[in-house]
Order: structure tokens, then sequence, then C-alpha cells
């Protein structure tokens, strides 16, 4: 998969499709004209110094910050002109830096409410919890290492079961483009080992973005790195290409 | 998953023992208790716990801080009034004014004929609806404005406070309308039947407290509801109930909508019961001393709010007759205490002492809020602890 050449940026088969994407704050670029394309089941790594942009360009993606500028087409649908829930229920999925869960929720609770279902008013008042969503939350609370928590408030869980929490609450909505920043920061060596795993199990059909500093965790995953520094590409391709890049070393990997 | 897979029914066996007790209260020892005078009280203070009801959804749940429900609370009162003043005001009861027919203060404001949104207030069952509807309507459309731009927080308060103002000033100002500072007073028959009699008075109170019981079970159903705990879940990680697929400023709406409507039923109730509406029950101060009886009762806590609410206005009452210069102190001082020294209020005292030592009694109706036996028993009574789980 590593050798996947682009050919044709019309190409129907990507995911994703990011082009020309500028976003300024105050004159300032954080993201400047970037374009790349994310194929069907690819593993695309996000890496670069600190403030290149990576998060802003997941928040482009998934809508909370508006572009000035150029265009994500997800599945052919333009993301630009939709709302953050719209992006959601079309199928893509984001994971924040910091572990984002409810504390005052049980675990279970914190599932559920991820569950593809009930998510407008009337939806939510008559959501009935059926047999086919416990099962769902108890098979993924399996994956997530958590299945004898469920009863748990969230707050009480270690900050890397809140990581894996996140994680699960992206896989019960089963998004087709599945972005994560940072998932292994802040992780002991043996959580790092476990999300790793997960990330293996989780990342199966569809497509994921990932934004990491940890390269040994990068070389572990990674079809593909795209190396951004302020806010542009500065190099793309295979994790063995891109570390041998001469630029590369001297912005990023090189101290 | 002992829990989570155990609930069918959306009241748990704890709150249905203080629906029971609270119903048992009110319906049964205060009528015995207290004489027609002082029952009466305890009906206007109940109409109070509606709007107390709201705020627990709307800010306790929600984490919404609206300090203008009054103006929802006078909007249902004023909906209710005009059914009764139009009736108080039939051409035989009014033949010596100028304009037979009209209400009096429209006469001395020199108004010749019924303006037309008085009309449709002719009817009772138009009244009635239009009690829970006007300010359901008027919720919304300051719901679609604020929250769809994402305004929130002290922003929210500030401007539903300034509306109080505002709302409070337009009432005064069209006088000629509204009855303006003096209210819509005289208010006499509904239907015919006189209202203002002890026995009359006594069948109100009793309305009024099955219409609070049933808002309480419809609170109860909200909170259990998956909405009851997006609210929750708003209320601490808005983005990420955002990017889980939930159009957030909706939910924020209905359930601003919901507190307002409720607010609505308890301004109806309180024209009926206490035989007049007027803009002192619309502005800051009224609304303000609404979130705090709410914060008394505790704000996470359905049933917590109707006692907060007693309570402070059972203490207002003995206070202000004894020293009515210190009662606004007494009132600043508790608000203060509620925010230093018990955020949960009496809810969360009751959870964190009493209930735990009464578990027998109830047959393990506090064991819920403790985490389950295989994990640390975890603080209940710190600070933001206590929330979703604890009631």
């Amino acid at each position: 998969m590593n050798s996947q050449v682009i050919t044709d940026s019309m190409n129907k088969d990507f995911v994703l499709a990011v082009e020309g994407l500028t976003v300024s704050f105050d004159g300032f670029k954080a993201v400047n004209d970037l374009s790349f394309y994310v194929d069907e089941n690819e593993i695309r790594v996000i890496i670069g110094p600190n403030g290149a942009g990576k998060t802003t360009v997941l928040d482009l993606i998934c809508g909370r910050t508006k572009a000035t500028t150029g265009s994500i087409r997800f599945k052919e649908r333009e993301l630009t002109r939709m709302k953050e829930h719209e992006i959601v229920r079309a199928g893509v999925g984001r994971k924040f830096q910091n572990p984002s869960i409810y504390e005052d929720l049980t675990v279970f609770e914190n599932l559920e409410i991820s569950y593809p279902k009930g998510r407008s008013v009337p939806g939510a008042l008559t959501f009935r919890r059926d047999r086919a969503v416990k099962e769902r939350v108890q098979e993924v609370a399996e994956t997530i290492f958590l299945a004898d928590q469920l009863d748990q408030r969230a707050e009480y869980l270690s900050h890397g079961q809140k990581q894996w929490l996140e994680i699960g609450m992206l896989l019960i909505q089963d998004p087709e483009l599945l972005m994560l920043d940072e998932p292994v920061a802040g992780m002991s060596v043996s959580e790092r080992k476990k999300t790793a795993e997960l990330l293996n199990t989780i990342i199966k059909n569809r497509s994921v973005i990932v934004i990491e500093h940890d390269m040994k965790f990068v070389e572990d995953i990674a079809h593909k790195v795209t190396v951004l520094h302020q806010g542009k590409i500065l190099s793309e391709g295979s994790m063995a290409k891109v570390q041998a890049d001469p630029k590369v070393i001297e912005v990023y990997l090189g101290h | 998953m002992s829990k989570s897979s155990g609930r069918t029914f959306f009241l748990r066996p704890q709150d249905m023992i203080g629906i029971a007790i609270l119903a048992f209260i009110l319906l049964v020892v205060l009528p015995l208790a207290l004489d027609n005078f002082r029952l009466q009280f305890v009906g206007k203070y109940l109409t109070y716990a509606f709007v107390a009801l709201g705020l627990v959804l709307c800010w306790g749940y929600a984490g919404i801080l609206s300090l203008g429900q009054g103006v929802f609370f006078g909007l249902g009162g004023y909906c209710m009034a005009m059914f009764l003043k139009l009736e108080a005001s039939s051409v035989e009861n009014t033949k010596i004014q100028t304009t037979p027919g009209i209400p009096d203060f429209m006469d001395w404001n020199q108004i010749t004929a019924l303006p037309w949104f008085w009309e449709p207030f002719k009817s009772f069952a138009f009244s009635t609806v239009a009690v829970v509807l006007v300010p359901a309507f008027f919720a919304l459309i300051l719901g679609f404005a604020l929250f769809k731009r994402r305004v929130g927080g002290v922003y929210f308060a500030i401007i539903t406070q300034a509306l109080a103002a505002i709302m409070t000033i337009l009432i005064i100002g069209q006088q000629g309308y509204t009855g303006g500072i003096n209210g819509i007073t005289d208010l006499r028959t509904l239907h015919g039947w006189d209202i203002r009699t002890d026995s009359a008075k006594t069948i109100l109170y009793f309305v009024c407290v099955g219409l609070l019981l049933a808002c309480i079970l419809l609170a109860f159903y909200v909170k259990s509801s998956k909405l009851g705990r997006i609210l929750v879940a708003m209320r601490d990680k808005e983005d990420r109930v955002r990017f889980s697929g939930y159009d957030v400023a909706s939910f924020k709406i209905f359930v601003f909508c919901l507190a307002a409507a409720l607010s609505g039923i308890g301004g109806a109730m309180f024209a009926l019961q206490v035989g007049f509406m007027s803009p002192s029950f619309v502005g800051i101060v009224p609304s303000i001393e609404m979130v705090i009886y709410t914060a008394v009762g505790g704000r996470l806590s359905i049933l917590g709010a109707i006692y907060g609410t007693l309570l402070v206005n059972w203490a207002k009452t003995s206070f202000s007759e004894s020293f009515p210069e210190l009662w606004l102190f007494g009132l600043g001082g508790l608000f203060i205490a509620v925010v230093l020294i018990f955020p949960n209020g009496i809810a969360g005292l009751w959870q964190s002492y009493i209930a735990p030592r009464l578990g027998p009694l109830f047959g393990g109706a506090a064991r819920r809020t403790t985490p389950p036996a295989a994990t640390p028993p975890a603080a209940p009574s710190s600070g933001t602890a206590a929330p979703a789980a604890a009631e």
C-alpha cells in the first residue's frame, strides 16, 4: 500500500480530498494552500513541529474551524459548507487531543450517547436502551478494555482509560473516516502498547488520519506520512522516504 | 452490567418513594396541619416551584443559567389573568364605565375598544393553551437567536436578565393594555365559579399540587431519557456532544422551552390562586429569587428544588413578618452560603449525610449513588462530583 502513486486528483476512489485549503486567523495563515488525498482504508499520519497546523487541519475537516478558501471533499460531499453534526453523520469521527469524555456519566452512558441512534430531540426522548444497544456497548467496551467498568463514573478512570473510552465512543459511531489527535500522548509504556494494539483492530475497514509525535508509534501504524511545516506540506510519502528527506530532518526530525 | 441493563421504568425505586413522600406532605399533611390562610400561602409558594423545577432541568442539568425565568412565569400568569379579567369585565359588571365591557384599567386609560390581542383570551381553551405555548414560543425565539449563535454561559445569563428588565418596563409602560404597575387585579370568577372563596382556594390548592406532581413526573421522564443524559454531557463537554453528531443548539432550545412552559403553568396557577398578576413577578428580583430557591433546594435534584422553594418562601414569610428590613440580607447570606458551603443544596446534604444512614430503612435506596463495590467508594460530597448519578 505504501507504493500507491497519486496520478489524478479527480480520482473518485479517494475518501477524502483536500484541495487548496487555506485558513487565516487575522492574516496569519495557519494552513496555507494545503492539498492532500486519503485513500480508502489508508492510515495517514500527520507529523510536524508544534504550530505546523496539524490540529487545525483536523479542525477544518470536522467543521470546527471554517476554511478561508479551498475545498474538503469527503465521498464527493463538500464538507466546508456543512455543520459539525452533519459532518459527523456523514461519517467523519474525531478524537480530541485531551481525553474528551463525560465525567459525570458512567462508561456505559458515555458509549450509549455516541451510539448513532436517537440524535434528534424527539429521538433522544423516545430512545430505548434495547438489546442491540446493550450488545454493541458491551462489544465496544470489551475492545477498549473497559468491559468490567461499565457502571463506573468516567471521572474515576485513569488517563489512559479515558483515552480508550473516547476511542470507544468513536468506534461505536462507526465512522468511515476516523481522525485521532495524539492518541498515545501522556500514556505509560504499557498503555501505549495496548493502544497501538487497539488502534490496529479499529482501523480495519475505514480510513484514518492520525496526528502523532511518537515516531516509534508512527512507524508501527502509518501507511503514509505527511509532514507539515508552517501550514504547508514539507514532505509526503512512506515513512522511510520521509525520514530520509533532508528538509524533514532539518526542521523536525533532526532535533 | 447491573445498573445499565436493569432499568426498564423511568422512575427508580427511590424516586418513587421520594415522590410519594412529597405527595403525602402536600396532599395530606399540610392541608391537615395548616389553617386555610396558611395553606393558601403554601399554594402560592408552590407556583414558584414550577419555575424551580424548570430551572433544575435547564440550569442544573443542561448548565444554562437563565436569570429571566420571571418573564415566563409572568407570561403564563398574564395569559390566565387576561382570561379571568375579561370574564370579570362583563358589560353588567362594568356598566359605570365610559366603555362598558372592557377591563377597568383600559377604561381609565381612555381606551374605548378591546385591543385585538385581548380578543382570543375570551376563550378559556385558548387561554389554557396559551399559558403553556406563549412562554414556550417566546423561549423558542430567544433560544434560536442565542443558542444557534453559540451564546452561552454568563452572556446568556446577562441577556436573560436584561430581558426581565425590558419586560417589566414594557408592561409598566403600556398601562392601557397591561394594567401597568398595578397589574391585572380584581379577578373574580372562572366560568362563573367564584375563585375568591375559601373553598375555591382549597380546591385550587389541590389542582396546583396535582399539576405540580404531573410536572415532576414529566421532569423525571426527561431526566431519565437519553435526552437527560445528553444535557449532562453537554454541560460537561459541549464539543464532544457536537462531534458525536448532535445539534447541540436544538437540545438547548428544547430544555429552555420546557423550563419556560413549566414556569408559565406556575404563573397561571398563581393568577388563579392569588387573584391578580403584576409586573413585580416578572422582573430581575423575582427571577433571581427563583434561581435561589433552586440553588437552596439543590439544582441537580428535582424534588430538592420543590423543598427549597417551600423552605425559602416559608423563611421569607416568617422573617419578613418580624424583621422586614433584614430579610434581603438573610436571602443574600443564604445564597452565599449555598454557593460556598453546600453547592448541591439541601438535596446534596441529604445525599451525603442523611441518605447513607437511612440506607437500610429505604431498602437500598441510597445504594445506587455509590460506585459498585469493586471500586473504591467515591466521595460524593466533593464539589462537582455529586451531579448526574447523585440524584
